[in-house]
């Protein structure tokens, strides 16, 4: 067992875990964090995606114990104060999500895009869901979402 | 779908992590952005009982202008290399690639060193490291790309020996070039590929390299003797696309038979020489 020390939401953790634990079962099983969730655990479907200082990552193709001494969003932690993050209002308003499983992914990987680029393209924007499976919506309503916050025409 | 147990090493240092490799002879593995290595060990198509991760050994994540070109420290994220004006300015091959590798979260994550020594045949960083004469600097020497690049993900690598850097050559006064690819979607596996550099002048093709991916095993240099000493024209690319469709013999897969990947490299090199050349002389294709 490996000591790894976590800042998630802005809160600590300090847990031993097995070397071989995914980051995105220890945010599940071992932090109980379950808006993160686990579809392919190849990388491919994008529903695992958190922010690893600032970053956006899949946390299936990340070792927990990689992530010792770094700083973790996840989706728990885009709300503030009570009030829904931009994205999430968005995303509501404009019927971006059905079942919801891609939805935190999205949310999380969008954050950093806006953050980074600023105001991003459509087509950058259809670029970077490329990287998210979503098998309900037809993506047309998560592009129009995410585009009304970065401000893209 | 778990990893097996394995025991796991926090390099410090290169000389840890060869020391490590030396001790435990093929039954380690490095862990760069791991990108590609984690499906492995989650799908256990890789079982080893060392991991040795890389990410946190100092000084391997620099991009700096070298003597004829940009080297990348062998930890540099794509996404970093992605945002990197230097790369922009005087590497715009790589610059066109970068996008095109996996994903943006991927991409937040993953190395060129990683990208580079994982040497997938259908990956677009070997390819442009091919296509520009580049080279790759490990622990021990500097290997020239075309010599790196063995196989479908076999290079000339010893059990021991790991990449520190990747050299980039700057592009010349006159020098353009173009990487097309396609895969069913962006992000994916691409099923032919084909970059080209070309340096031009007095409005005629000096120099050329064209290397392509996917359909062979690893990035493959094609004869370009039909583009020298003249301009580009329909008949030129014409028949450079055919005759390198001729030349190579890719596999089916799930996506396309052989005839049809080697159609589509045909116009795929059609496509990049042409991007190529409109580029030089800026004119329409």
């Amino acid at each position: 067992m490996t000591s790894v020390g976590v800042t998630v939401n802005g809160r600590k953790y300090r847990e031993d875990v097995e070397p071989r634990l995914l980051l995105s079962d220890f945010l599940r099983h071992t932090l109980g964090l379950t808006g993160t969730h686990v579809g392919c655990e190849h990388g491919v479907c994008g529903a695992c995606t958190i922010r690893l200082d600032g970053g956006a990552v899949r946390s299936c193709l990340l070792l927990a114990v990689q992530a010792d001494g770094c700083t973790i969003e996840t989706v728990e932690g885009l709300a503030a104060n009570g009030e829904l993050h931009p994205l999430q209002e968005a995303f509501r308003e404009h019927h971006a999500l059905q079942c919801g499983f891609c939805t935190s992914g999205i949310l999380m990987a969008a954050a950093d895009l806006l953050e980074r680029e600023g105001t991003p393209t459509r087509d950058e924007l259809v670029d970077m869901l490329s990287g998210h499976l979503c098998r309900c919506t037809g993506y047309e309503s998560i592009v129009d979402a995410i585009a009304e916050v970065a401000g893209t025409s | 779908m778990k990893p097996v147990p394995f025991t796991y090493v926090r390099a410090e240092s290169v000389e840890q992590a060869v020391d490590t490799l030396r001790t435990h002879g093929g039954e380690a593995k490095l862990l760069a952005g791991g990108q590609s290595l984690l499906p492995a060990l989650n799908m256990r198509l890789a079982r080893p009982t060392v991991l040795v991760d890389l990410n946190r050994i100092p000084g391997l994540d620099r991009i700096a202008e070298e003597n004829g070109g940009i080297g990348i420290g062998a930890l540099v994220r794509q996404s970093a290399a992605e945002r990197a004006q230097l790369i922009r300015a005087s590497c715009p091959l790589l610059a066109e690639s970068l996008p095109l590798v996996g994903h943006f979260a991927t991409r937040n994550r993953g190395t060129i060193g990683g990208s580079i020594a994982h040497a997938d045949a259908a990956a677009e960083l070997p390819l442009a490291l091919v296509a520009l004469s580049g080279s790759v600097i490990t622990t021990v020497r500097t290997i020239p790309a075309a010599d790196f690049f063995v196989g479908h993900f076999t290079t000339a690598l010893a059990d021991d020996e790991l990449v520190v850097a990747t050299m980039w050559p700057r592009a010349r006064p006159g020098e353009s070039s173009a990487l097309e690819e396609f895969a069913p979607r962006h992000g994916d596996f691409a099923l032919a590929s084909a970059a080209c550099v070309l340096r031009v002048e007095n409005g005629a093709v000096a120099e050329a390299r064209l290397a392509v991916g996917s359909v062979t095993d690893r990035p493959e240099l094609l004869d370009v003797e039909p583009l020298l000493g003249r301009a580009v024209d329909d008949d030129s690319v014409r028949s450079l696309g055919a005759s390198a469709a001729a030349a190579v013999d890719p596999p089916p897969n799930l996506h396309g038979s052989p005839r049809y990947r080697r159609a589509l490299l045909g116009s795929l090199v059609e496509r990049a020489v042409r991007t190529a050349w409109a580029r030089a002389t800026e004119t329409s294709p």
